[in-house]
């Protein structure tokens, strides 16, 4: 049976209640976040289900791994509570609908997933993926639908996620290595929290990242630089993946600059923010979080999530700070060039 | 009536023998353009060089009572520049120089098949503070034939049709005469293409060459601000478009406004995308602009019917670019290289009605369908498209769009639109139903102008 | 398989025009539409009329072939075809040709070089014993070299071809590169005859240098043509088993390398992209690398350069046939114009056509004494200290 497996009776001997009195946008104190919560366990109506900017971080911060994110959004769904505009879901709905167009590489027992996302064809090349090259699945067939978190709809994730699974399982892969956060999230921690069989063993790619630098012994050469690090919504799905971060850049040289907003207090790129609240509070948290990398005397900001990339890498570059991925930071360390850059936009008129 | 033979030597005397052709090569591919319409060649294609070339050929179609049709490079789609009647095509792109700049009163002045993408680089190249309305299609298409169907560019919300923006024009008569039009008749400057005169330039624009054929053309230059953006709005709710787009036009921020909608790819099915472009001098103009287009649908915002998508640089490349590739590749979405709109000028609040037409018609005719419509003006009226996609290798298929574009064309019509170049067919129905001493009024003044009935017939032929 | 795909897709050109400019539009960008501003001469009018043809709605003619065989395939269409097709555009092309030599419906011109080519194994019906002619000692290849330096058909033969290849050959030398020439026994590399469509013929000529190279158990190729270089490294077969560079990407690495010593040249150059190098094959640094690798060297752009560089004319076998000369507008001439207004001494090729087509072009523009066509060896082997 698919559906959220929900377990009251944690929450019930929560002390903290960190998902909500941790959150960075409610200011909450322990009471009022005890109330609310309660309501939203119940199902009763509670201002929370509006305010939520579908951030994941309560995903992160609830001790007993409960999932209280995925339940907020499972009673907006009911409630009808629309996160974002209208036409905003429909278009996200719409626009990966599987329609049987499978973009397989060459199909192997080790795949790479590029989720939906065309940045990874940028990304994807030389010697760290001398192993992998090609053995590649993409698009709607393979799609991981986490997205639909930020929606109110985990209909369309009950409903798909089974296929795409397996989709995924039908090639035979045996370890799938997500290129984003948010499929490794959902193969993680989404699929067994609905009770979605996974065949496959899912990797993360910091973990691929890091056995391919190992592998590659000397020719990795230390950077030597500052960096900045832009944490994702998705990886508040697996925030154990956090520390691969900081065990590839202690190979590559890099030092992860100590600011307030990194880590457990990270702030997302806000776009999705943008979308759902508006333009006042995605720029000011975009404000904060630049500022905040400028004042640690970043020099580059390292991205993990190509959405990320996106919203920030032009605004950072502004700043005087260089944006580059982290797979291209990890080819700077053996030598080669970064492939996914900013585009030289000269103003078309 | 002499000979073809003598007709050809003739025209080699004009423009010397490298540039006029009889070959059945020449006459295949300028009988026909990318539309639909049915082909019919010419007897001759000529290049000419100068507007004393053009003045010649034009002497000696009107002396042999030859047709003659002046064309660019054939991408109103609807066979303006088919010869209907055969005669000489006369085709204009030789004469492609940017002949004046002036700066300060903001015109250029270029030849009559100077094209729009030369234009655009010319200016990009020499003067970088100044642009003019660049339409969306493709860069070969002529400023002079743009003008000449009433077309509609990048600027189009603030300035109107491109037409709207003529500051002069150099004609040559359908007897021969060089003719000049506008404040270029009386003086040095082309800044305008008829007040404080009585406007003669109505005789040329909109005519499609039945009048004469256009060698030089002013055209009013606007400033070219160093930043550009677009914001996109995305609704689901057909009848709040016209509303949004008049919000849109009241921040007298926006430069242009162009909505789509088509059922693919599916990312686009079942929302209305409205491209709006802001530009700037600072980030801080921008930014400014930018809040002022959010409040202006800050209502829709919050009841979630209108939102804005969040696009990164390289996603707004393409919507930025001029012209707009991506309207081109329409023609070959089904992989069949072919598409045609009708597009007819319409007041805004026919949109939602104009939509639920155009859903009907590509199901009954089973056709793949896409519509850009363009504001025009503050709100005055839009260019609606009625776009089907078509695979030439097709016949049955491009049948059925073309039933298919001559029933939108009818509804539009019927629904108070005027049909935007339209093609010989649609220019009955638009003399039809129009007053009667209007009509009488055009046939005088294409009988005194072209009184042998030379230039481009089957256009504006009234009975 | 070719000529089926372009009679399945080549309804899809929607003759839009974007093929018949560079990037940013300032002019016309395609050769023949360039030299004779007919439609048809554009790649639109191509297209649409050999689809006319292939639905029996014209008849054969000449006029209809030398429309096609004007075409250089110098790719500026495929650049700038804003369709998903743009890539397919230079088979479907040749995919057409190859039509017409199947029926025998070529021009006479187009004739003449294949029976060249098949008699004399080069375009210009030479003696095969005249091949290396130029050659002045130079070692033959023998294993243990690294690369055999293949010199294809002009710079056998052409004056102009002939001096480039003799410098090349003593810049590899100061170099010390471990290198051979093929002599007499070397052949056309049959780009040409493959662009023009002989598919029979370019098959044989392909099977024929393989087996050559094999024998002589060649590793590496340096080919002193773009032409060939884009033969061999992309429409060979791929049972070739060696690896084939263009001479601008070696020197480069001999620079790169310090292998070369120069002293100072005090001059300002300007540099043709060389379509079979360029477009065909995306390099465009290496050539330029080597330049600005001489002290005193200033280089200089044409406004069109790198991918919207304009083409010499020479391509699809025009640097001998030459359907696109006779005028002011030849492709040749204005490009010449191009690379004098931007003040440059020299202008520099990577390519013996358009070594040819640009040297014969500066004299008809009478710029003689005002620029000097070298090819990049020429330039490196005159800085060499």
């Amino acid at each position: 049976m698919i559906g959220l497996k929900f377990d009251k009776t944690k929450c019930v001997d929560c002390k903290g209640v960190f998902c909500l009195t941790r959150c960075q946008y409610l200011q909450l104190d322990r009471d009022t976040a005890r109330k609310e919560w309660q309501k939203i366990v119940d199902g009763e109506d509670s201002f929370v289900l509006e305010a939520c900017t579908t951030c994941y971080a309560c995903e992160e911060y609830c001790p007993f791994h409960n999932h209280p994110f995925y339940l907020i959004v499972e009673r907006q769904e009911q409630k009808g509570i629309l996160p974002a505009p209208r036409p905003i879901i429909t278009m996200w709905i719409n626009q990966c609908q599987p329609v049987g167009r499978f973009t397989v590489g060459k199909v192997d027992e080790r795949m790479l997933s590029y989720c939906f996302l065309p940045h990874f064809n940028t990304l994807v090349k030389g010697k760290l993926f001398d192993d992998t090259a090609g053995a590649v699945v993409f698009g709607q067939e393979f799609f991981c639908n986490a997205v639909y978190l930020h929606y109110a709809h985990t209909s369309v994730i009950t409903e798909r996620l089974p296929q795409i699974v397996a989709n995924i399982g039908k090639l035979g892969v045996r370890e799938l290595i997500c290129l984003h956060d948010e499929c490794y999230g959902t193969f993680t921690s989404l699929a067994p929290a609905y009770g979605i069989e996974v065949p496959f063993k899912p990797v993360h790619y910091f973990e691929y990242l890091y056995n391919r630098l190992k592998g590659l012994g000397k020719t990795v050469k230390k950077l030597d630089v500052k960096a900045a690090y832009q944490r994702n919504c998705s990886s508040r799905l697996a925030p154990e993946t956090d520390k691969l971060v900081d065990d590839i850049f202690s190979l590559i040289g890099v030092e992860r600059v100590k600011r307030e907003y990194d880590k457990e207090n990270a702030l997302c790129c806000a776009e999705i923010i943008r979308m759902g609240k508006g333009p006042a509070l995605a720029d000011d948290i975009q404000k904060r979080n630049i500022d905040d990398m400028v004042k640690a005397g970043a020099e580059y900001c390292v991205f993990n999530c190509p959405a990320c990339w996106d919203a920030l890498a032009d605004k950072v570059a502004r700043k005087g700070i260089k944006p580059v991925h982290i797979i291209d930071l990890c080819k700077l360390a053996i030598g080669e060039a970064q492939s996914l850059k900013l585009p030289e936009l000269a103003v078309e008129v | 009536m002499v000979t073809t033979n003598a007709i050809h030597e003739s025209l080699v005397k004009i423009v010397g023998k490298s540039y006029v052709s009889a070959s059945r090569e020449e006459k295949y591919f300028y009988a026909r353009d990318g539309g639909l319409m049915p082909p019919h060649e010419p007897d001759f294609v000529v290049l000419p060089r100068t507007t004393e070339e053009v003045q010649e050929i034009v002497r000696l179609a009107n002396r042999e009572k030859i047709p003659i049709v002046p064309a660019g490079a054939g991408l109103a789609l609807t066979g303006l520049v088919i010869p209907q009647k055969g005669g000489i095509v006369v085709d204009m792109k030789r004469m492609d120089r940017v002949l004046e700049v002036n700066e300060k009163a903001r015109y250029v002045i270029v030849e009559g098949g100077t094209t729009q993408g030369a234009l655009k680089s010319y200016l990009q190249k020499h003067h970088p503070h100044l642009r003019h309305s660049i339409p969306d299609a493709p860069p070969s298409a002529t400023v002079v034939a743009n003008a000449v169907i009433h077309g509609q560019g990048r600027l189009a919300h603030q300035h109107g049709f491109n037409s709207d923006m003529v500051s002069g024009l150099e004609v040559v008569l359908p007897t021969g005469e060089v003719c000049r039009i506008g404040s270029c008749s009386v003086s040095s400057y082309w800044f305008s293409k008829g007040p404080p005169l009585p406007d003669l330039s109505g005789l040329f624009l909109g005519w499609f060459g039945t009048t004469g054929i256009i060698t030089k053309l002013g055209l009013k230059l606007y400033p070219c601000k160093k930043l550009r953006d677009v914001m996109v709005l995305l609704t689901d709710k057909v009848e709040l478009v016209p509303d949004i787009l008049l919000r849109l036009s009241h921040t007298e921020m926006v430069e242009d406004t162009v909505i789509s909608a088509q059922p693919l790819p599916l990312r686009f099915r079942g929302t209305f995308w409205i491209m709006t472009y802001i530009t700037g001098d600072s980030d801080e103009e921008l930014e400014f602009k930018r809040k002022m287009v959010w409040d202006a649908v800050w209502d829709y915002f919050q009841s979630r019917d209108v939102g804005f998508i969040s696009t990164s640089p390289e996603g707004k490349a393409p919507l930025l670019s001029m012209p707009s590739k991506d309207t081109t590749r329409f023609a070959d979405v089904a992989k069949g290289g072919g598409f045609q709109y009708a597009g007819p000028i319409t007041p805004i609040e026919k949109f939602p009605a104009f939509i639920r037409k155009l859903e009907e018609v590509a199901a009954k005719y089973n056709v793949f369908y896409g519509s850009t419509t363009r504001l025009i003006g503050s709100g005055h009226c839009m260019m609606f498209s009625f776009s089907f996609s078509f695979n030439r290798a097709n016949p049955d298929e491009m049948a059925r769009a073309k039933r298919a574009l001559d029933e939108c064309s009818k509804f539009a019509l019927e629904e108070g639109a005027v049909l935007w170049k339209p093609d010989v067919d649609e220019q009955k129905m638009i003399m039809e139903k129009m007053d009667p001493n209007t009509l009488e009024l055009m046939r005088k003044i294409k009988r005194l102008l072209d009184p042998n009935g030379i230039m481009n017939p089957g256009n504006w032929e009234m009975r | 398989m070719m000529q089926q795909k372009y009679v399945s897709q080549i309804h899809r050109c929607f003759r839009c025009g974007y093929c018949k400019f560079p990037t940013d539009y300032s002019s016309f960008n395609c050769p023949p539409y360039q030299r004779f501003r007919f439609e048809t001469y554009s790649t639109g009018g191509r297209l649409w009329l050999i689809y006319a043809w292939l639905k029996g709605e014209i008849e054969w003619s000449e006029h209809l072939a030398e429309i096609l065989y004007t075409c250089t395939t110098c790719r500026n269409c495929a650049e700038q075809c804003p369709m998903k097709f743009a890539p397919d555009i230079i088979d479907w092309i040749v995919g057409a040709r190859s039509d017409m030599v199947e029926k025998g419906r070529i021009p006479p011109r187009v004739a003449r070089f294949f029976e060249a080519v098949q008699g004399y194994s080069n375009p210009f019906k030479l003696l095969r014993d005249d091949r290396a002619s130029w050659a002045n000692g130079t070692k033959l290849y023998s294993p243990g070299d690294e690369f055999l330096l293949y010199i294809g058909c002009l710079g056998s033969y052409d004056e102009n071809g002939q001096k480039m290849a003799k410098s090349l050959v003593s810049v590899l030398k100061a170099a010390e590169v471990p290198f051979g020439i093929m002599g007499k026994d070397e052949e056309c590399c049959g780009n040409e005859v493959y662009m023009l469509g002989e598919m029979g013929l370019f098959q044989n000529i392909a099977e024929r240098n393989i087996q050559k190279f094999k024998k002589l158990g060649v590793r590496k190729i340096v080919t002193l043509c773009p032409h060939g270089y884009h033969a061999m490294k992309n429409n060979y077969p791929k049972a070739g088993g060696f690896e084939v560079y263009h001479y601008t990407e070696l020197l480069a690495e001999l620079t790169k390398a310090k292998k070369l010593k120069f002293s100072s040249n005090r001059i300002k150059v300007t540099y043709q992209d060389p379509c079979f190098l360029g477009r065909h094959n995306n390099i465009y640094d290496e050539p330029r690398q080597v330049l600005q690798y001489i002290p005193g060297i200033e280089l200089v752009e044409m406004e069109r350069n790198r991918k919207d560089a304009f083409c010499c004319g020479g391509g699809s076998g025009n640097f001998v046939m030459d359907l696109l000369a006779g005028d002011e507008n030849s492709p040749a001439r204005i490009r010449v114009r191009e690379a004098y207004a931007t003040g440059a001494d020299i202008l520099a090729v990577a390519c013996p056509g358009c070594m040819t087509m640009l040297t014969d072009a500066v004299k008809t523009e009478n710029l003689e004494t005002k620029l000097t066509v070298h090819d990049i060896s020429q330039i490196l082997a005159r800085s060499l200290s």
